[in-house]
């Protein structure tokens, strides 16, 4: 993955110290470990709250551990263990942590119609989020929706744009409940997204509000 | 290089980064030991404030250091302290043994294993370590505690501080540049 210089819309200091506590749904931590795999600045930010997480271990009161823990641990040493090695990620168009989930490159995705040319496929994670893969073709929109809790939508190819900003590959738009937004795809290349979200959208729409179910946004 | 046999030379208790390097490349079990007296009863708090039961923590504080020890190719004193490496292991593991849910990891850098450690950069991720830590300490109790509450989870995604009040910024500057002159690299061969 060669990082984008160009990302100007980056993961925010609760998320990054959310991921680095270990405290994120996997639904949002896939997002976030993918804007890193894109974004050196970002990754840089990670490992400074991770060497924070360092300083906090550092800073522990001492619980004694159980007086024959270290001589178990040393016994311990001598089982050798069989670890796989660990395979090289196949190139793929899709930054590795996506590719993880899809299991192969774009062509394995099942996507399904969501209206209007839209495709999602929804990635299978824990319960507490859901994220998706979004499909939008050029120049569609993305029905408009608001958000009960909150959304990330990170750009992996092509660009979109709402009332709020152009996002381009690598750029993250971070919305809360306060925005109703409309994205739409940018003319000249269809648009791919990886969207979470901690709750249902609201649809403004009274048709897209019945599909909602059928279609778990 | 240190460790192999006659070469070795004694190590402070506390030159963390010496321990380990002495567990990498010299398989060293009396290095190993004292990396275990200092981080095991700091991991068994850690682990229990972030709720897991004192047996579940003793267990997993022998993964942890497991890991440590198996894994220790994979430390490298230029982009993290001891402390940091050992922190990252043991949330991990605890994400794996309490939530049981998978846990996407951002795409590993292909960091140059074949050349010489810098010692700039080694003696640097040692020393903002120490920084940190020392910053930590300073702070007002209250935010201290906000910080640690952050990282056993105590904390409501909202709740979570985002000024910090430690010097973050200059990490992350180091962190940027080595990065960059990574990527530098790769872009000429």
């Amino acid at each position: 993955m060669t990082t984008l210089p160009t990302i100007r819309h980056h993961l925010n200091d609760a998320l990054l110290m959310g991921y680095a506590a270990g405290h994120l749904s996997e639904a949002f931590g896939l997002v976030v470990a993918t804007h890193v795999t894109m974004c050196d600045d970002c990754r840089a930010r990670l490992e400074s709250y991770e060497a924070l997480g360092g300083a906090v271990i550092e800073a522990e009161d001492e619980t004694a551990v159980s007086t024959d823990a270290l001589a178990r641990m040393m016994a311990r040493l001598e089982v050798p263990v069989v670890s796989a090695s660990p395979k090289a990620p196949r190139k793929t168009s899709l930054p590795s942590p996506v590719s993880a989930y899809v299991g192969g490159d774009l062509d394995a995705v099942k996507w399904r119609a969501l209206g209007g040319g839209v495709r999602q496929a929804i990635l299978p994670t824990g319960p507490k989020a859901t994220v998706r893969l979004l499909h939008i073709p050029a120049g569609q929109a993305v029905p408009d929706h608001g958000h009960r809790g909150m959304e990330l939508t990170l750009v992996l190819r092509g660009a979109f744009r709402d009332a709020t900003d152009r996002f381009g590959p690598g750029d993250l738009e971070i919305a809360d409940e306060d925005l109703a937004h409309k994205p739409v795809a940018e003319v000249g290349e269809d648009c791919i997204c990886l969207a979470a979200t901690d709750a249902p959208l609201r649809f403004a729409g009274f048709m897209p509000r019945l599909l909602q179910p059928l279609f778990r946004i | 290089m240190l460790g192999k046999g006659s070469q070795r030379v004694a190590l402070d208790e506390t030159d963390w980064s010496g321990l380990m390097l002495a567990v990498r490349d010299g398989r060293d079990r009396a290095a190993f030991a004292s990396l275990f007296r200092h981080f095991a009863p700091r991991l068994k708090s850690y682990l229990m404030k972030s709720g897991a039961s004192a047996p579940k923590a003793e267990d997993c504080v022998q993964d942890v250091m497991a890991t440590v020890w198996h894994k220790a190719a994979q430390f490298d004193p230029e982009r993290a302290a001891v402390s940091t490496w050992v922190y990252t292991i043991a949330r991990n593991r605890m994400i794996d043994m309490l939530r049981r849910e998978r846990r996407p990891e951002p795409e590993a850098m292909p960091w140059d294993e074949d050349s010489e450690p810098d010692q700039a950069d080694v003696y640097a991720a040692a020393e903002d370590s120490r920084l940190l830590s020392a910053a930590l300490a300073d702070l007002p109790e209250k935010q201290r505690s906000l910080i640690q509450r952050a990282f056993y989870g105590d904390l409501s995604h909202s709740e979570i501080a985002l000024e910090t009040g430690l010097p973050l910024g200059t990490i992350k500057s180091r962190i940027r540049l080595a990065l960059d002159r990574l990527r530098a690299k790769m872009t000429e061969s």
